[in-house]
């Protein structure tokens, strides 16, 4: 099936877990990153001990653990998504405002968000649908987007009604702009810059049948 | 001035009409859970709140909400699974909401606390949360100018305080309290023992007590209070 130019790396398209692995895999050793509500929760179930990956949680802890079950919930010790969890050896707590220094300094390697839109310059969507009758929430979707390194964006390529979350231009209500530097979804996944998007691998299908789906012009990762 | 205080309710006597009140915690971690069931039947209302969010479930905020109190919040993340009190003022139109990115309100809060009058941040640079705020290219980065939140009153929790008011807290319940302490005009915190003075180590005290004016005990570790 694969030939010496292409980049598809799978037969089929990647389930969530299998994306989550695909995330992990690509973390550098020793980073410090912020797992993001939701599906970017699932990466940290593939993070292997030799990779010595720091989590950070906005909420006010470095070296955050597993979730915790039975004897270990303490309601003291939860992440962002209010889950009860563990801390590892080395963990440390502070305050909310050095949590987000720790974002918005700068200090952070990556962090891994869902969304609901990416533009082709790296803009992120992910806070709000825009409904006139939807109470806004942001939370600390916005200092994440602007503060890590690398913003690494996990969601499916396509929306429920098949159209693209990969756009030209956001038409939901931005997060941040210019900030994702990685889109990986369950088709394929995408790395965005100034120089515009490239594909550097696909899942189930070809380099062409992504660049029908994506309303972009797209590059093909040498 | 330091005052060690016998009942929450005495605590909050003093929060009067219309006051600006931080409450500490994110989700109920660090939630002073006893000190807002005393503001609510100490009766004061037109409050405007700061807190993460805007309340839980039919608990503490979400009850001062509920019942008229509340005027306006200030949060970053109002709309969860079970907020329905703040959802159904909000709809409504019985309160107002001031939507600040969760890092802002942070610094926010830290900068009134520190006597600064405003800084430049990239968060929520080029969104609607920025529309209307002054903002500047530094360092070839877009950034939004933003002002301290000053407060009359904080209510937070701690796990422990000495004799001179110094704090420590508890693993994530910590959150808030450190910058709502300073940040306040009275700082009212709820803790779960005090100590005598001299017990604490001074390397780890996190919120010295000249940010402290009332300390009022409340019964049970923080631990057993998992919601």
């Amino acid at each position: 099936m694969s030939t010496q130019t292409s980049i598809q790396t799978s037969e089929k398209p990647l389930g969530r877990d299998e994306l989550a692995q695909l995330v992990a895999r690509d973390i550098v050793p020793g980073s410090f990153v912020n797992l993001g509500i939701g599906q970017p929760t699932l990466v940290s179930n593939y993070l292997t001990e030799e990779q010595n990956i720091t989590l950070h949680t906005e909420n006010g802890m470095l070296g955050m653990g597993p979730a915790a079950e039975g004897e270990e919930i303490d309601g003291d010790l939860i992440n962002a998504g209010k889950i009860p969890v563990t801390e590892l050896p080395g963990a440390s707590y502070f305050h909310h405002a050095d949590s987000f220094a720790i974002m918005r300094g700068g200090h952070l390697d990556i962090c891994v968000l869902g969304a609901f839109q990416v533009s082709a310059t790296g803009d992120l969507a992910n806070w709000h649908t825009g409904a006139p009758d939807a109470i806004p929430a942001v939370g600390g979707a916005m200092d994440l987007a602007t503060g890590a390194k690398d913003v690494f964006v996990m969601m499916t390529l396509l929306t429920r009604e098949g159209v693209s979350k990969l756009v030209e231009q956001c038409t939901y209500p931005l997060t941040g702009v210019g900030c994702v530097t990685r889109v990986y979804t369950d088709k394929a996944v995408f790395l965005t810059g100034p120089d515009g998007v490239t594909v550097r691998e696909t899942f189930g299908c070809t380099f062409e049948e992504i660049q029908e789906l994506v309303p972009l012009p797209l590059k093909k990762a040498e | 001035m330091l005052n060690f205080i016998d009942t929450v309710g005495e605590a909050v006597a003093g929060i009067k009409d219309g006051s600006t009140v931080m409450i500490g915690g994110f989700g109920n971690a660090g939630q002073p859970f006893e000190l807002i069931d005393a503001l609510m039947d100490c009766g004061a209302k037109d409050l405007t709140v700061v807190n993460n969010n805007a309340g839980q479930g039919d608990q503490g905020l979400a009850l001062l909400i509920k019942e008229g109190r509340v005027r306006k919040m200030i949060c970053s993340f109002p709309r969860q699974s079970d907020s329905w009190h703040f959802d159904a003022k909000f709809h409504a139109g019985e309160i107002e909401l001031e939507l600040v990115p969760q890092g802002n309100l942070a610094e926010r809060i830290r900068a009134a606390g520190a006597g600064i009058g405003g800084f430049f941040t990239p968060t929520g640079y080029g969104t609607t949360l920025a529309e209307g705020k002054e903002t500047r290219i530094i360092d070839g980065r877009g950034q939004v100018f933003e002002t301290p939140i000053h407060a009359d009153v904080a209510l937070i929790k701690a796990l422990k305080a000495d004799g001179k008011g110094n704090l420590v807290y508890r693993k994530t319940a910590r959150n808030f309290g450190p910058i709502m302490a300073a940040a306040a005009k009275h700082t009212i915190v709820q803790v779960s023992e005090i100590v005598p003075t001299g017990s604490l180590d001074p390397e780890n005290v996190v919120t010295p007590g000249i940010y402290v004016n009332s300390v009022v005990r409340v019964g049970g570790s923080s631990a057993e209070q998992v919601a």
